[in-house]
Parts: C-alpha cells; sequence; structure tokens
C-alpha cells in the first residue's frame, strides 16, 4: 500500500508542473494586454513602458514563467494587478468560500443522489425508478444557473423567505454557523447540488441494478440472507466506482461555478475566477487557475488512495 | 376583577417598559444604505480607485477630495468643475505652464492629520515622481493619463502650490478632479510600521495597509473592508464642506456583477439602491413601486471611422449619409427601451462644449440616399465597411443588437455593414493599436464607447493629429489640421468662458465633419427603493451621496 501510495505521489510531480506551465501559457497567449487594469486605452505609450517594466512584462515569457514559477514553489503567487493584494490570501479566503458551498452541496447532493439512485436500482422498471431518474435526467439536464435565477425569484423575491445574494450579514469575514449566516448558503447551494445529484442518482442506480443481478446475490439470498444483508453487499460494492464518481463532483464543486456563484454574489473561487477574466489580471488568474488545478490533482490523490483501501484489487495493478 | 385588574396593570406595565426601552433605540436607529454595484470588485480604496469611473463614483469621490471637483448638485444643468479642497487657482501671466493653486483652509484628513501644501505635493509624486518613496505604479495609469500634462508640484506657502505642466495647458483644473488626496500622515505611519526587504516592497505593504484602512478629506469615511465583498462607509460628521455632509449613517456598498442578482437583491429588500438594474425586469421594478432613474450621461456610444488613405470614410458625403441614415428614436423606443438618449454629437444643446454646428445629425433617410448617390453608390453598388466590435463590455450598452440595428438601417442607404467582433478587452487593446495595425483586420470603423467628462478625453485624443497611436485614441488617424488649431486654440485659452467657447468651436467643427457616426448617450439607470429620498441624478457619470436620506 505504501508503496502504491509512494508511486502515486511521484506522479504527480510532472502533471503539477505541466498545470503550472499550461496555466501560464493559456493566460498570455490569449490576445489584449495584461495591464488593461491599471492602463486605460489613453495612456501614453511612455507610461504604457513604464508600467509594462515595472510590471515586468517587457521580459521574455520563459523568464517570466521562470521567475513565476520559482516564486510560487516559495507560495508565492505574486500580486493582484487590479487590486496590489497578494494572490494567495484572494485565492485562499475565496477557495474557502467556494469549500464552503461544496461541503453544503455535497451533502445535499450525495444524500440525495445515493438514496434516488439506491431505490430506482432496486425498484428497477417500476414507476419508483421512473420517477427517480427523471429526478437525476432534471438534475443532469437543467442549466444550474438558470435554476439558481429561478430560486431567487421565488424564495427571495416573491416569498421573502432567504436572501438572494452573497455570504452572509456582514460578508463572508463574519461567518458564523447559525441561521442568520446559514441561510445565505441554502439556495446556493441546492442549486450547486442538482447536477451532483442528478450524476451520483444514475451512477447508483446503475450500479445497483447490475449488482443485483450478478449471481453471487442470488447466492446470498439462497443462504437465507435478509434483504437488508443483501443490500450491506450491494453497497460495498457500489461503494468503489460510487466513491471516485462523487470524488470527481466534489471536485468539479471546489473548483467553484462561475455561473452559480456569480448569480448568487457568492464569493467564493468562480467569482473569483470572474472577476479576474473581466479585469484580465493575470497573476490572480494563473494564481487561481494553478490553486484549483492543484486541489483537482490532490483530491484525485486521495481518491485514488481511497479506492485503493476499500478495495485492494486495485493497489494489486 | 382582582385578577382582571393585575393583568391590566401588568400588561400596562409591559407597555410602559418596552416603550422605554424602544425608544432610545428608535431615537438613535441607525440608517443604513445598500448599493449593489456592477463592479465584480470593491474598486482600489486607496486613493485611486481602479475600475474606471464607477470606481470613481464609489471609492474616489467618496472617501477622497480632490483640488477642483465636479458640481453633481444639479439633474438639469451640465456638470462644471467647481473648487474643492482648492478655493482658487490662475495660471502665471509670463509663463502659462505655472499654475497658482489656493488650498482650502481648515481641512483635516481622516485621521486628524492637516490638508496643506505638503499633503498636496506629496500626492502629485505618488503618481509622477519615481523616486518617491510613495510612488505606486499600480496608480500611476489610472491617474496620469487622466492629467496628461501635469509635471510636478512646488510649494509656495503652507496653503499654496505651484502646479507645473509640460506645456500650456487651459485644461488642467478639469484634469485634477481625477487627482484625490489621501494621507501622507497615514501612509507614512503605516509605512514605518511596514515590514519588507527593500523601500520599494515597504512602500508597497503601506499602501496595501492604506487600502484596508484608508485616509481622506471626503464626506465619507471607511469603516469596514472585505475584499471583493463589501466595503461599509460611515459619515464624517466633521466634513468641511457642512452642507455636503451625508444624511444616512453608514452607505454599504456591494459587488453584484449580475444584473439579474442585482435586481433580485433589490426586489427582495436586501439592497435599497442597485445600479444598472436588469432592462427587462424595468416594468416590475416600477410596477413594485421601486423607483427609476436616469439622465443623460457624459459618454458617447459611436463608430470612430478610418481616414487613412483607401478608407470609404474619407469621403464626407459618405460620413454625412451614414449620420443621417440612423432613427435613434427608433432604437430608443425599441430596442433600448427608452434608455439611451439620441447622440446629435458628443455633446447635447445645452452643454457649454457643445457650440453651433451647422449640420444637424438626425434621422433623414432620403437625404442620406441622396448624398451617397452623389457618392457614387447606389442600390446596385453598395458600399462595404466593416466595424470592430465587441459583444459585452463596459459602456458598450448593448453592442451587439445595437450594430445589428446600424447594419439594417445602413443597408437602406446603400451600406452593407461586415461586424467583426471579438473580446471586449481585445477590442480595448486594438482601439490603441488604431486601424493600421494587422489587430484591426480589415475594419473600417471602431466601436468603443467613451466617456465625455473633460475636454481631453471627449475631444482632443480623437481629433488632434498627434494624438494618433501610439500616443493616444485617435483610432482612424484623423488629420485635420482645423482640428489641430482649434485644440491648441483651446488649450491656450486661460479665461475658463473663453476656453469653453473655444471648446464648443472645437466641437462643432468635429460634428460638421461627422467626424463619428454619433449614436447614442447612455443614461446611467439606477433602481431605488422608495425609502430612498433626496437623490438627485445629475448628468455625470458621478453622483453626490451626501443628499440621500432614507426613510423608515
Amino acid at each position: 500500500m505504501l508503496a502504491y501510495i509512494a508511486r502515486r505521489i511521484v506522479y504527480v510531480i510532472p502533471i503539477v508542473i505541466s498545470v503550472a506551465l499550461v496555466c501560464f501559457l493559456l493566460v498570455h497567449i490569449t490576445p489584449g494586454d495584461p495591464l488593461v487594469a491599471v492602463l486605460p486605452a489613453d495612456a501614453s505609450q511612455e507610461l504604457a513602458a513604464q508600467l509594462r517594466a515595472a510590471y515586468g512584462f517587457d521580459r521574455p515569457l520563459p523568464v517570466q514563467f521562470g521567475l513565476w514559477l520559482l516564486r510560487a514553489l516559495h507560495g508565492d503567487l505574486g500580486n493582484s494587478i487590479a487590486t496590489g493584494r497578494p494572490v494567495l490570501a484572494e485565492v485562499m479566503r475565496a477557495v474557502g468560500n467556494t469549500v464552503t458551498l461544496a461541503i453544503a452541496a455535497a451533502i445535499i447532493g450525495f444524500t440525495m443522489g445515493i438514496l434516488l439512485g439506491l431505490i430506482a436500482g432496486y425498484f428497477r422498471e417500476t414507476w419508483i425508478d421512473k420517477l427517480a431518474t427523471s429526478f437525476a435526467i432534471a438534475g443532469v439536464s437543467v442549466p444550474h444557473y438558470w435554476l439558481g435565477m429561478l430560486l431567487v425569484i421565488i424564495f427571495s423575491v416573491e416569498l421573502n423567505w432567504l436572501p438572494a445574494v452573497g455570504a452572509g450579514p456582514g460578508g463572508s469575514g463574519a461567518w458564523a454557523w447559525d441561521w442568520a449566516h446559514l441561510q445565505y448558503l441554502v439556495l446556493p447551494a441546492i442549486t450547486t447540488s442538482v447536477i451532483p445529484m442528478g450524476i451520483v442518482t444514475r451512477t447508483v442506480r446503475a450500479l445497483t441494478g447490475d449488482i443485483l443481478s450478478q449471481d453471487f446475490v442470488e447466492a446470498l439470498r439462497a443462504k437465507g440472507l435478509r434483504e437488508t444483508g443483501v443490500f450491506r453487499h450491494v453497497i460495498k460494492n457500489a461503494a468503489p466506482t460510487a466513491l471516485a464518481v462523487m470524488g470527481l463532483q466534489l471536485g468539479y464543486m471546489l473548483g467553484g461555478s462561475i455561473l452559480i456563484e456569480t448569480v448568487f454574489s457568492w464569493p467564493g473561487s468562480g467569482f473569483l475566477l470572474n472577476s479576474a477574466i473581466f479585469q484580465r489580471d493575470l497573476p490572480l488568474l494563473q494564481g487561481t487557475i494553478l490553486v484549483l488545478a492543484l486541489f483537482f490533482v490532490f483530491l484525485n490523490l486521495l481518491v485514488d488512495i481511497a479506492q485503493a483501501a476499500i478495495d485492494p484489487r486495485i493497489k494489486r495493478g | 376583577m382582582l385578577i382582571e385588574k393585575t393583568t391590566r396593570a401588568a400588561l400596562i406595565a409591559a407597555l410602559a417598559l418596552a416603550t422605554a426601552a424602544a425608544w432610545p433605540r428608535a431615537a438613535s436607529a441607525e440608517t443604513v444604505l445598500r448599493i449593489g454595484m456592477t463592479a465584480a470588485d470593491i474598486p482600489r480604496t486607496l486613493g485611486q480607485p481602479d475600475q474606471g469611473f464607477e470606481g470613481n463614483r464609489f471609492t474616489g469621490l467618496t472617501m477622497y477630495d480632490a483640488l477642483t471637483m465636479w458640481d453633481l448638485s444639479s439633474a438639469d444643468k451640465p456638470s462644471v468643475v467647481i473648487p474643492g479642497l482648492a478655493t482658487e487657482w490662475k495660471v502665471d501671466d509670463a509663463d502659462k505652464t505655472k499654475w497658482t493653486f489656493k488650498l482650502r483652509p481648515g481641512v483635516t484628513f481622516h485621521d486628524g492629520s492637516p490638508f496643506n501644501a505638503d499633503a498636496v505635493i506629496w500626492n502629485v509624486e505618488k503618481v509622477l515622481k519615481q523616486d518617491a518613496p510613495q510612488f505606486d505604479a499600480s496608480q500611476v495609469g489610472v491617474t496620469a493619463s487622466r492629467m496628461p500634462t501635469l509635471a510636478s508640484a512646488k510649494k509656495i506657502d503652507d496653503m499654496t502650490v505651484e502646479l507645473t505642466t509640460k506645456e500650456p495647458d487651459s485644461f488642467l483644473p478639469i484634469n485634477l478632479t481625477n487627482l484625490f488626496m489621501a494621507s501622507s500622515a497615514k501612509w507614512q505611519a503605516l509605512y514605518d510600521k511596514a515590514e519588507g526587504a527593500d523601500a520599494k516592497a515597504k512602500s508597497q505593504a503601506a499602501w496595501a495597509a492604506f487600502a484596508k484602512d484608508a485616509s481622506g478629506t471626503g464626506p465619507w469615511k471607511m469603516s469596514s473592508f472585505t475584499p471583493r465583498e463589501r466595503l461599509e462607509l460611515a459619515r464624517n460628521a466633521s466634513y468641511w464642506d457642512k452642507a455636503r455632509v451625508p444624511k444616512v449613517d453608514k452607505m454599504v456598498l456591494l459587488p453584484m456583477p449580475e444584473a439579474n442578482a442585482r435586481t433580485a437583491a433589490l426586489l427582495s429588500g436586501q439592497v435599497d439602491w442597485v445600479e444598472a438594474p436588469a432592462p427587462d425586469a424595468l416594468p416590475e421594478i416600477k410596477q413594485r413601486g421601486f423607483v427609476l432613474y436616469t439622465n443623460e450621461e457624459p459618454h458617447v456610444w459611436p463608430w470612430q471611422f478610418s481616414r487613412v488613405e483607401g478608407s470609404p470614410w474619407n469621403d464626407i458625403r459618405v460620413r454625412k449619409a451614414a449620420n443621417l441614415c440612423v432613427d435613434r428614436e427608433g432604437l430608443k423606443d425599441g430596442l433600448l427601451a427608452g434608455l439611451m438618449v439620441p447622440a446629435s454629437g458628443t455633446f447635447e444643446p445645452g452643454h457649454p462644449w457643445r457650440g453651433n454646428p451647422s449640420f444637424q445629425i438626425k434621422y433623414d433617410k432620403p437625404a442620406a440616399q441622396k448624398l451617397m448617390q452623389e457618392a457614387g453608390y447606389g442600390p446596385n453598388k453598395k458600399l462595404t465597411v466593416k466595424v470592430q466590435t465587441s459583444a459585452s463590455g463596459s459602456g458598450q450598452m448593448l453592442p451587439l443588437p445595437m450594430n445589428e440595428y446600424l447594419q439594417q438601417a445602413l443597408a437602406e442607404c446603400y451600406f452593407d455593414v461586415q461586424l467583426d467582433v471579438i473580446e471586449w478587452n481585445t477590442l480595448f487593446t486594438n482601439w490603441r493599436r488604431g486601424v493600421k495595425d494587422p489587430s484591426a483586420n480589415g475594419s473600417n470603423a471602431t466601436n468603443v464607447t467613451y466617456a465625455a467628462m473633460d475636454p481631453f478625453f471627449a475631444l482632443v485624443r480623437f481629433l488632434q493629429s498627434g494624438m494618433a497611436p501610439p500616443v493616444s485614441n485617435n483610432w482612424g488617424f484623423i488629420n485635420n489640421p482645423k482640428f489641430d488649431e482649434l485644440v491648441k486654440k483651446a488649450r491656450q485659452t486661460f479665461d475658463p468662458a473663453a476656453r469653453d467657447t473655444a471648446l464648443a468651436e472645437l466641437h462643432a467643427a468635429s460634428v460638421d465633419d461627422a467626424a463619428f457616426l454619433y449614436v447614442a448617450h447612455d443614461v446611467a439607470p439606477r433602481a431605488m427603493s422608495p425609502k430612498v429620498k433626496g437623490f438627485v441624478q445629475p448628468k455625470s457619470w458621478f453622483v453626490d451621496f451626501s443628499p440621500v436620506s432614507m426613510v423608515q
């Protein structure tokens, strides 16, 4: 097991370097001026050159990448061009808010997804299955930003039950786990949860149906095991695949949703990315993409290790 | 009976207690104005905001003052420059590059330090003197470009400064509205405490700390700040202009870049005021009792023409025909649901810089068709023109539908309009590079909207031949000696009234030359709760929050 973990960690190193290179190049090869946030189009040529030099954009691209990577390895992602604030602090604060949202959405989405999937798989080809599958299809198909707006219209504008935007009465900096703050989380969390809910439902339904049709289930029943006991075996066999799917979904949610966070003005990583893109704030954009990509890489690593722990066949491979 | 009496007595006592408890709270209830901005982040708070004039509106003019300021008190009259932290100014009779500014006495920064000549020099040098400790490259771009001729500042005495320009420039007092005065004493204290490997690092750390705990002389003081989420400003009860001491206790600024989210926040009572509500929600906003404010903004939605050799726009008949072929009222009443003012130039009648152009920009299709026929075009020989535009962007209003409207309108006057749609930041960057750059991609017009607050931004940078790329925004390389002469005249006319007359001449000449295809002015729509009272929407990009009050 330890050798397997070590091997997986070694694999991560080239991935991280590639991710850093790709995210650096992607934001630099797109057209437009990287200083657009601080340099109006009417600035003089002399001023533009002065600022380009001050921000180091006059250096060759490989030198810029080398310096950026060196600083990044020391935990310094530079300062935002638009705000002057350190990128790492900005990204970590936003990621913290996205994690809060992702966990809330995961609790809703995974719980609902597993329940609906198990029910649909167990009652396959019945009206119960069709109802649960309809929920799953709707969850995957409905554009989530549209659903977000719909929920806001119903629960905020018409019923006035829940706030429409923001992350608490005093912002996320004053976050507390009480209803006054949690109510701000309800609508974005439900909106974020619908896609994972749909995907997990479909996955678990397929797995449950598939496992229930296998011979060993018949054998278990023939041995006189009660349905709850049979179900325990079904869950155990479905768990590795379901876990992998949920891990990926959690990764997507931790990456933040530009659309959902913008619709709800939720100050997470998606909201930050949106701002960085529109302000063409390259250090912030690079830093945010890098941190999110690393999250994904390490989450996949954790899922791989967890899968290996659950299913001994994996580490043998 | 006894029980009934006791109950009644208890009730009365409880009521009295409750009233007594509630009374002081009611008397001292804090009034808070909550605003949903279109910005995705709080504009920079350190004195020179980013995010264009929305930044100046919310974190510039609120916490800071400049030597000169805009009069924002009227919804009817054009907004003009008035004394701010300078009470009077004059140019040297012998050397027109030297100006003397008398400073307002008795003004203090929010941290209690005095505003004086040293503070002015310190603030000029924060953006102009590269070896000054407080020099901050991140503030230079948004400031120096807006006061392009200012070179240096010198102290005459505690309350008098001398400002020097690179060349004689009568626009200086107008340009100085963009230089906000931050507290040097506060910054120095933060600099002394800052950690950093060298002076530059310490300076950056001091500015970062200053942004979190800002100090200006404005009517609002920073109260609390959560980056990207909220900025709370408290009224500055000791503001130097007693008529502009804010009426509400606190103002909360919230970034809400998505129009539907802003609208929902207003309709659900989460905020009291939103900038630019979702256009299709306007009927509902009004129907629910909210109030919609609009006014003509110093903003122009144009096509800027290429005037290089071979451009079809070099023929004045073609330029005039395009201007006469657009039904702007139809655009306003149809596509834009009333949210525009038809443009007949950069400035509309009533503005001091409007002048008296002889060419009247209006909808006259037969006249436009006649001009095109005179120029050699007709139903069987259409003129192909290509315009570069964006799908969205700051100030661009509805660029694609509006350009498609123009495409259809101009087709009736024998134009074949092709659209080259690119990303907003790229369009903006290409604007600076000019029509001769390959980035123009064969287009012979560009559709970048502009602010027309001051003469340099509204006229000079487009019309003066020396402003052609890479110097500034004369994208199409306009080279008209008459414009150059009028720019020079305006810049060297130092009596304000005579300067305005010269600017009006320049504007009239540009309209007579049909220098642009003038289409629309934005109206800066904002929607408010009926609880918001006392608001005046001036003809400006800026507003004064001080007279706004909240009724319970």
